[in-house]
């Protein structure tokens, strides 16, 4: 009898027989659409790992969560102390203290998503072994979590702004969707970060610098006009084209009154930074589903 | 009447018992993993510059082929063991199914997704092991309605509030039997096609002990495939039918586990 029912499979190659009982190879990419509704089903996971990663992170301080308040604070009294009041770059400006912590807080975001992201895969192997699920979910919690450290800056940032004498007026509702194009952007590379981190582990160590260097090419601490005084032609035209710039400008000119844009074209600025978030958002996260299946491995 | 009804029901229950179907398919694998920092006395600051500008990359990677052609095949319903002495390439095998190493040679078929249930798997240990239970259950692709209502299952499973209310309290505040006996029951808390245990019975009590393994007997029979590895031939005996011998990275000998830990007992007493 069970020679008579196991029949169908003798005689079988190993293959045959995986391909008759509809096995898959192990450890195999899922098509691109196939990872995007899985990815679309973790959603959940993503925002749980975001909260409790945020969570974690206050855990150990006496203070808890009120440091999500109190490092923003701390940094810009200290960049303010600095290039406010050493450097004096005050000179000829309205609003020095709103126009560098605007700066300082919008950069801040993304600098703090692309820094975790290098450890998205490396820093959580233990889960990566251990689970199934797409990977895409970790850097993409990173995000999550600096967004809401974000919204935590930018009460601050508001207060700040309001304290310092500038008028509530109706652009201050451009800073919404301005956020939401930089979030687009800084999830997409740090997708990107995510996969350069898992091979290259000295990355890590490499990106302070690189995004100090990205920093000080944004007009963070100081006017942009200087770029323009200063920078020959062409180099201020590619400065023009930094997404950091760009989306720093947008929130500076949302929310503060005296203040000019580079370009001296709005359009032409939020093309500019549609365009980055279009090109990093896609292009990242097609480049860390390349690399699905290596995650883990090693 | 009664006997009729008997053998129409025996008829019935025959075909599911006697249809093997695959869910894991090892066909001449072999899995070579490379080690960073293998060599050891290559990682000074000089020795790195001398590769960059020779251009030598990484010459302290090493190669260690420890899965050399194994074939075999599981089916569903069937726990197996897998023994060996250490380095045997027992973890390595089941890392490959599992397809977080790939194959060199050969191929691996799974039904579904294979999950590893290591004693290594980390979650959050700055958080609560009642969060720890959430974030794992979705981790594992549960509907978040689904993972409200098993959590307290699985903390009741666990045990670890048996001293006090220890969900509420970080993981790291856990000792370690505590924490692999959460992990293995967030674990075991799913559905699996394919589970493989990798010495995560070992931890834990007694108690936690027989409750584990009459999980496993219940993940079986529910029409799933469980691999485990131990150096504890007692759990092996107690959960498995079958049992592969690698030594060596090579399958030493495949069949039932009576047979099979007779002849390992005989293989290590001699040594």
């Amino acid at each position: 009898m069970a020679n008579l029912l196991a029949d169908p499979d003798s005689g079988l190659t190993p293959a045959q027989l995986a391909a008759r009982h509809g096995l898959r190879v192990a450890g195999e990419r899922p098509s691109f659409g196939r990872y995007s509704g899985q990815l679309w089903r973790y959603r959940h996971f993503i925002s749980e790992y975001s909260h409790a990663k945020l969570t974690a992170s206050f855990s150990n301080a006496r203070l808890g969560q009120l440091w999500q308040v109190l490092t923003p604070l701390t940094n810009a009294a200290v960049y303010f102390l600095i290039f406010g009041l050493v450097l004096e770059q005050t000179r000829g400006m309205d609003n020095f203290i709103a126009y560098l912590t605007t700066g300082l807080f919008i950069f801040n975001f993304t600098q703090t998503s692309l820094m975790h992201g290098t450890q998205a895969i490396s820093g959580n192997l233990g889960l990566i072994r251990a689970l199934h699920f797409p990977r895409a979910s970790l850097p993409l919690a990173i995000t999550a979590t600096q967004f809401q450290q974000m919204l935590g800056s930018m009460v601050v940032l508001i207060g700040i702004v309001v304290v310092t004498g500038e008028p509530i007026t109706l652009s201050w509702l451009m800073l919404v969707p301005a956020l939401l194009v930089q979030t687009v952007f800084t999830a997409g590379l740090t997708m990107v970060m995510a996969r350069l981190g898992a091979k290259a582990t000295d990355l890590k160590q490499v990106m302070p610098f690189v995004l100090r260097a990205w920093m000080y090419g944004s007009g963070v601490l100081y006017s942009v006009d200087l770029f323009a005084e200063n920078l020959p032609g062409w180099a201020t035209t590619v400065v023009q084209f930094n997404p950091m710039l760009v989306y720093i400008e947008l929130a500076r000119i949302s929310l503060l009154e005296n203040t000019h844009l580079l370009t001296d074209s709005l359009l032409l600025t939020w093309l500019i930074a549609l365009g980055w978030a279009l090109v990093a958002g896609v292009g990242g996260y097609l480049y860390f589903w390349r690399g699905e299946q290596e995650y883990g491995r090693g | 009447m009664v006997n009729l009804e008997m053998s129409n029901d025996v008829t019935m229950t025959l075909p599911q018992i006697q249809e093997r179907i695959p869910t894991v398919v090892v066909d001449d694998a072999h899995v070579v993993y490379r080690v960073h920092g293998g060599s050891g006395n290559n990682l000074s600051a000089v020795a790195a510059l001398k590769r960059m500008v020779s251009r030598n990359s990484a010459p302290n990677v090493r190669e260690v082929h420890a899965v050399r052609g194994v074939s075999f095949t599981a089916y569903r319903g069937e726990a197996i063991g897998l023994i060996g002495t250490n380095g045997s390439g027992k973890s390595t095998l089941l890392r490959a199914i599992a397809g977080l190493l790939p194959v060199e040679r050969g191929a691996i078929y799974t039904q579904g997704q294979p999950s590893l249930l290591g004693v290594n798997a980390a979650l959050l240990n700055d958080l609560p092991g009642e969060r720890n239970v959430t974030l794992g259950c979705l981790a594992m692709g549960m509907p978040p309605d689904e993972v409200r209502r098993k959590v307290p299952e699985i903390i009741e499973f666990s045990g670890i509030n048996q001293r006090g209310d220890f969900a509420s309290l970080p993981m790291r505040t856990y000792s370690s039997g505590m924490s692999a006996r959460l992990r293995f029951s967030i674990a075991a808390a799913k559905q699996h096609d394919v589970l493989l245990i990798d010495e995560a019975l070992a931890t834990g009590d007694k108690a936690f002990r027989k409750r584990s393994e009459q999980r496993v007997r219940e993940l079986r029979e529910s029409a799933g495939t469980v691999f485990l590895v131990s150096h504890q031939l007692s759990s092996v005996r107690d959960t498995c039918e079958r049992t592969i011998w690698l030594e060596s990275g090579e399958v030493r000998m495949d069949g039932p586990t009576s047979e099979v830990l007779a002849a390992y007992e005989a293989f290590t007493n001699g040594k």
